[in-house]
């Protein structure tokens, strides 16, 4: 069977024990995505269960000298864009026959669009989360519990997403004749990148309908933070064949894996990710539990490398007085995540922008008034 | 005669550890390289390999510590490692320096065959492998093939997997090269029971633990592991 690269990005370095998954899963969804029958089922989850598609709202006050537009995944059930992706993989799982689900989470969106979409289907979901992040993201430890997940915390490390990630994959290892692993971003070994961004692809599909129904014209850019890379992958490939839009994301200053990572091997995938000169992981830092990751989805490295997309820093300063900025402007909360997108949006030298708000803040409050 | 392959981490202690490894009757010694996320490793390993890359060990050190180990045993030393070492050391470069330093074949955890087949390496089988990817590992395999006894990481269990005699069994059907099982296997007994199936016993987390005692310890444990496998086959 043949491993999906992006240029010399991608792969599946991972223990022998994963790879007839990792084939099942490849087939799985192949069969899947040709199967009018999956899309249906989908397509009726994300309109009728987590409310796509999601508004196109334009933002005068917060950005009053040009015209910019987000797009509003943050109005999704569960509060981000997170759940596009756990419903279809979750009725992928159902079809391999997988009665128990496991995932790893960050800033918590996913493992709550995790427990949602397995308390929807009566599946067993176990989360893996850092002790760290369950702190700064409280409420939505809270929620997973009330959505019937067993939360588990990491005490490894530094007890965030990293090593949450490492301990999902470990269980994935232990339990995966019965278990489907619901990775959270298009990071991992292959078929996973490719299958969380067509999973994802719906937030740039509608967007670029959106934009064109709305001004006539493409965007001059479209920009979306980057932690993995999963809503940014997904806006991006509504726009990726449009030569002329720019493909901006946004990485937090101290996670920049692909502005200054290096070539390496993380978590199943060769990509650009924040090591040492011998390959040992290095630690990210971020306000922004969601982007505080030292790796990021390979198809992003061979973007940049190309050229195709460019990707920028953002200070948590910068992303705090984003996301002040537009709760105050707009009336809307914005993830910590996004509000990197929006204060690299505000400065960019572009007149028509498409931000993706990937999420809401809700689950961001405590961590934002502790710094003020 | 059955093998006994010892698994250490790449410490400064390590070639005193080896040498008494031997001396208790180790015919092969795996050499652990720590990477900072080792995703088939249960918590001994886990924790060892943080504790050796806090004091130090990067790439180049554990490749001097292979040839201090060199310089004191006879028996062939494995280097087992992740991807990621080679990713930053060089494909080419690390089997050059690896030789150099006196190291037989390799163990890389999670580089799939197809990858880089110019790296000359033990294979692994598991529990969870189709006869298609058995026939694959067992062709390219460097010498013997390492077979995963049990679907899981690494770590000491209180009984020997129940998958292994099936998995000795499957394997047995596509290959003629020596098979030894690891994974799980801690005491003398296991040792003996995996000994009556497989060509090789493959201890790690437990020698690990052991060797926190000092070299003594460790020469007594690998004595009884020995014992029992040659009462056994
Ligand atoms: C609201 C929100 N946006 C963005 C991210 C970052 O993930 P990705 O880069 O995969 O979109 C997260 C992750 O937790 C998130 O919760």
């Amino acid at each position: 069977m043949t491993t999906q690269t992006f240029g010399v990005y991608g792969g599946r370095y991972v223990p022998e024990t994963l790879i007839p998954a990792l084939d099942e899963l490849t087939a799985g969804w192949e069969e899947a995505k040709n199967d009018p029958a999956f899309h249906a089922e989908l397509r009726d989850l994300l309109t009728n269960y987590a409310g796509r598609p999601t508004p196109l709202t334009r933002v005068e006050r917060f950005a009053p000298d040009r015209r910019m537009y987000l797009k509003r995944e943050d109005l999704m059930h569960t509060g981000a864009h997170k759940i596009n992706n756990a419903l279809g993989q979750v009725v992928l799982a159902r079809r391999l026959g997988k009665k128990r689900i496991v995932a790893e989470t960050g800033a918590g969106q996913h493992g709550v669009a995790t427990a949602t979409v397995c308390a929807r289907f009566g599946l067993e979901c176990i989360v893996y989360m850092g002790s760290e992040d369950m702190r700064r993201q409280k409420p939505n430890v809270e929620r997973m519990n009330l959505l019937g997940a067993e939360v588990r915390p990491v005490e490894i490390g530094t007890k965030t997403l990293k090593e949450a990630t490492s301990e999902a994959i470990r269980d994935w290892i232990t339990n995966v004749e019965t278990t489907h692993y619901l990775i959270g971003s298009c990071v991992g070994p292959a078929p996973y990148p490719e299958l969380v961004r067509d999973l994802q692809r719906v937030i740039g599909d509608e967007a670029r309908e959106q934009i064109l129904q709305r001004e006539g014209v493409l965007p001059e850019a479209v920009v979306a933070c980057v932690g993995g890379g999963s809503n940014a992958i997904g806006m991006f490939y509504g726009f990726v064949e449009d030569a002329d839009v720019r493909l901006v994301g946004v990485e937090a200053a101290g996670a920049a894996s692909l502005g200054s990572g290096r070539t390496g091997v993380l978590h199943g995938a060769r990509s650009s990710i924040l090591a040492d000169t011998d390959g040992q992981i290095a630690d990210a830092h971020s306000i922004s539990a969601g982007l505080d990751y030292p790796g990021v989805g390979p198809e992003h490295a061979a973007l940049r490398d190309s050229g195709r997309a460019v990707y920028l820093p953002c200070t948590d300063e910068e992303a705090l007085d984003a996301f002040h900025r537009l709760a105050r402007t707009e009336g809307i909360i914005p993830a910590l995540e996004s509000s990197h997108a929006l204060a690299r949006a505000l400065d960019l030298d572009a007149e028509l922008i498409v931000v993706c708000l990937s999420g809401r803040g809700d689950k961001d409050l405590a961590e934002v008034l502790a710094r003020r | 005669m059955k093998k006994l392959v010892i698994y250490l981490v790449c410490e400064p202690g390590t070639p005193e550890l080896a040498q008494a490894a031997v001396e208790g009757g180790a015919d092969i010694i795996e050499l652990g390289i720590p990477f900072s996320d080792p995703l088939a490793e249960g918590p001994t390993i886990r924790l060892a390999s943080e504790r050796a890359l806090s004091r130090g060990m990067r790439t180049a050190e554990c490749l001097q510590v292979i040839a201090d180990v060199r310089s004191r045993v006879d028996v062939p030393l494995v280097p087992m490692t992740y991807a990621a070492i080679l990713e930053a050391w060089g494909y080419d470069r690390f089997v050059a320096d690896a030789q150099a330093a006196g190291a037989t074949s390799s163990i890389i955890v999670d580089l799939p065959v197809e990858e880089h087949q110019e790296v000359k390496r033990i294979q692994l089988v598991a529990p969870t492998s189709t006869d298609a990817r058995i026939e694959i590992c067992s062709a390219n395999t460097d010498g013997w093939l390492y077979l995963v006894s049990l679907t899981g990481t690494t770590g000491a269990r209180s009984e020997v997997s129940p998958a292994l005699a099936g998995l000795v069994d499957r394997v047995r059907a596509k290959t003629e090269k020596p098979l030894y099982a690891g994974f799980g296997i801690s005491t003398p007994e296991h040792a003996a029971t995996v000994a009556r199936l497989a060509d090789g016993v493959v201890v790690g987390s437990r020698a690990v633990q052991v060797a926190e005692d000092g070299p003594d310890a460790l020469r007594d444990y690998v004595r009884s592991l020995r014992t029992a496998i040659d009462a056994a086959s």
